[in-house]
């Protein structure tokens, strides 16, 4: 179980990386969406998984007795992946608003700022 | 210690509430939402000068949100470096806030003053975090704002710079993401201070040096260093003057900042691989970047590629990383905030003056302005470092690190990009102020308001001042450095032994609980079963 999440993390990095070397604005859109995905799941599986323990301390007692999953690392990847929808809900109009006013959604085009 | 943990506290909470504040007056005509602004910026700058009186006289000051015990809480931490970074921050916004007066801020549809509140709350938050993901929240706050702050005049420049700004630092960001996702891997804290006592004891440094190379990409993205500047000349000149220098003066700065501060606290064993990394890059930086300047003939565009160079002088000097050098560094990002916001400003005079800041239509505004001539020549020639201003003892204090450690090649690209620099500057001069106004030119010169002319003329000051009396700040920036260099207070103060806690600031059983905690920190994941966390770890949410 755990050796697909290393293998999906790599073909998110990996088709992100293709995507956002693409010139259409659409599919960079695509790749970092794919690129922020495959850290975000890097960061959830970097402490480690520990399935079927639980990540909170029973009602009843003090400590943990027995494993337990660490907590820490799925309240920071659920901050991230906030922070990661915002960005990106931005990013679409974004991208929307550069074509409506350009015209082209090819990068080469975005030279406008250049000179 | 309460007024201290205030005065940690309010850099932010102003801000904060100032964002909150403008949004609800975003119908108010803008005049009266940038005087609200002017005010609060100016309350910033009381309150951080407070921080940094504070922290020159009691050392590291540390506030601990919810007094939760350091590793697992969040931690904001002010020492002399990040203090005066704070208080800096306070002065360019201000600076920013009364130009943006003058220059007038319709495109931005009443949305320009809680944003440019965020962008100092996202900046000064960078400055005063201790922990590696707080830190990243912060990021994000401070690129949130900048992002629509540069998208919203709406103009296609304005829209695809952004696109261009917002795809490279999102991409930075996710190797950040990756960075803290490695480091929490291996030692199962991010709190920078516990972070370095982590990573002293770890045997294996392969990973420790894979997280130290995510970090340097993410932060190397953010600072505009070699490979990884495009962003920045083709995203700072299409924003309004009061964005472009307030962008220029802070955020790749906030990214330089990172670097040093997590180079020294957590990196500390791997000096060597982070230095054979940063000297060649930051002389790339200082090459490739006054090169690219040297080719430019729009203002801003000059002195964005100048951004670059100058942020390679700033590598260098952590890449000597002694102590000397690193106060040469610290005072030399002081210099150059002041010296670079200030230098947008004037530029963005000649703009409005002439209507244009394309060098083949500008001239002859040393007849016609003998007075904004004047204000451009002193940050000019700062930035060139020439002798009575700030810019010369920084450079002569970084060169002359470079040339006792022997650093040949890093001290002549230094010199050369100081000529260069010289050169671009003198470019700018020639063709704005001295040379005859091309013919064409019929149109009455617009008058320049007042509150345009007295951020301008306060920077300015600021340098003079500096270069009057470089002994004062120096004594500081050393100060800062030998702090920053031996980061024991720093990390003593973050990971305070629970029984020194303030009995009213922490409740004595859960500090006792983490203090068990922190001795037998080592087994953190999941297989071991840990003592217990009676402090539930928070989302550390913006």
């Amino acid at each position: 179980m755990e050796i697909l999440l290393p293998i999906a993390i790599g073909v998110l990095f990996g088709c992100g990386c293709y995507l956002v070397l693409r010139r259409n604005i659409v599919r960079v859109l695509l790749g970092i969406m794919l690129f922020s995905q495959g850290a975000n799941l890097l960061l959830f599986a970097g402490a480690g998984l520990t399935p079927g323990a639980p990540p909170v301390i029973a009602g009843t007692a003090d400590t943990f007795d027995g494993p337990y999953a660490d907590p820490l690392p799925q309240a920071l990847v659920l901050t991230a992946i906030v922070i990661g929808f915002a960005v990106l809900a931005f990013a679409i109009v974004l991208v929307l608003r550069a074509y409506q006013r350009g015209g082209s959604e090819d990068l080469d085009d975005f030279h406008h700022s250049e000179n | 210690m309460p007024a201290d943990s205030l005065l940690i506290a309010l850099p932010l909470i102003i801000p904060l509430f100032g964002v909150a504040l403008l949004l609800c007056l975003r119908r108010v005509p803008e005049r009266y939402c940038l005087g609200i602004t002017v005010g609060l910026c100016l309350l910033l700058t009381a309150a951080s000068a407070g921080l940094v009186a504070a922290v020159v006289q009691d050392g590291v000051l540390v506030l601990r949100s919810g007094a939760w015990p350091a590793p697992f809480g969040i931690a904001l931490v002010a020492d002399r470096f990040s203090a005066a970074m704070v208080l800096v921050t306070a002065v360019i916004g201000l600076a920013g806030a009364i130009y943006a007066i003058g220059h007038g801020t319709a495109k931005f549809r009443g949305f320009f003053t809680p944003l440019y509140m965020a962008l100092l709350l996202g900046v000064n938050g960078s400055f005063l975090t201790g922990d590696l993901f707080n830190l990243y929240v912060w990021f994000e706050v401070m690129l949130m704002a900048s992002f629509v702050l540069v998208a919203l005049p709406g103009g296609r420049p304005q829209l695809e710079a952004a696109v261009k700004y917002l795809v490279l630092n999102f991409i930075a960001s996710a190797f950040f993401l990756v960075g803290l996702g490695v480091t929490y891997g291996i030692a199962g804290t991010l709190n920078m201070a516990d972070l370095a006592q982590k990573f002293a004891t770890l045997e294996d440094p392969g990973m420790v040096l894979t997280s130290a190379t995510l970090f340097l990409i993410a932060f190397g993205i953010k600072a505009g260093i070699f490979p990884f500047y495009f962003w920045l000349p083709s995203s700072y000149h299409v924003t309004p003057t009061p964005i472009a220098a307030v962008f220029a003066g802070l955020l790749t700065k906030v990214g330089v900042y990172a670097l040093i501060r997590v180079s020294t606290v957590v990196y500390t064993g791997q000096q060597d691989f982070i230095q054979s990394i940063l000297l060649p890059l930051g002389i790339l930086t200082m090459i490739t970047g006054v090169f690219g300047a040297a080719s430019q003939f729009l203002i801003p565009r000059i002195l964005s590629f100048h951004i670059i160079s100058q942020i390679g002088y700033m590598i260098i000097g952590l890449a000597f990383f002694t102590e000397a050098a690193i106060a040469a560094t610290v005072f030399y990002i002081i210099h150059h905030i002041l010296v670079k916001s200030n230098l947008f400003l004037v530029g963005g005079m000649v703009g409005r003056q002439l209507g244009t800041q394309q060098l083949k239509r500008t001239g002859g505004l040393y007849k016609t302005a003998p007075i904004m001539a004047a204000l451009f020549l002193i940050p000019a020639m700062s930035l060139g470092g020439i002798p009575p201003l700030s810019g010369f003892f920084a450079k002569f204090a970084l060169v002359q690190e470079g040339i006792l450690l022997g650093h040949w090649i890093a001290v002549a690209a230094a010199l050369a990009v100081g000529l260069m620099t010289l050169y671009s500057m003198i470019k700018i001069w020639n063709e704005a102020f001295w040379k005859a106004p091309p013919v064409e030119r019929s149109a009455p010169l617009s008058r320049i308001p007042v509150t345009m002319w007295i951020p301008v003329i306060g920077l300015a000051a600021c340098t003079i001042t500096f270069g009057l009396f470089p002994g004062v700040f120096f004594e500081f920036a050393q100060d800062a450095a030998a702090e920053i260099m031996n980061p024991r207070a720093y990390i003593e103060a973050v990971l305070l032994p629970a029984e020194l806690l303030d009995p009213g600031e922490a409740a004595a059983p859960a500090a006792a609980e983490a203090a068990r905690a922190i001795e037998a920190a080592e087994g953190i994941g999941a297989d071991a079963p840990a003592p217990a966390e009676s402090a539930p770890d928070q989302p550390s949410l913006p």
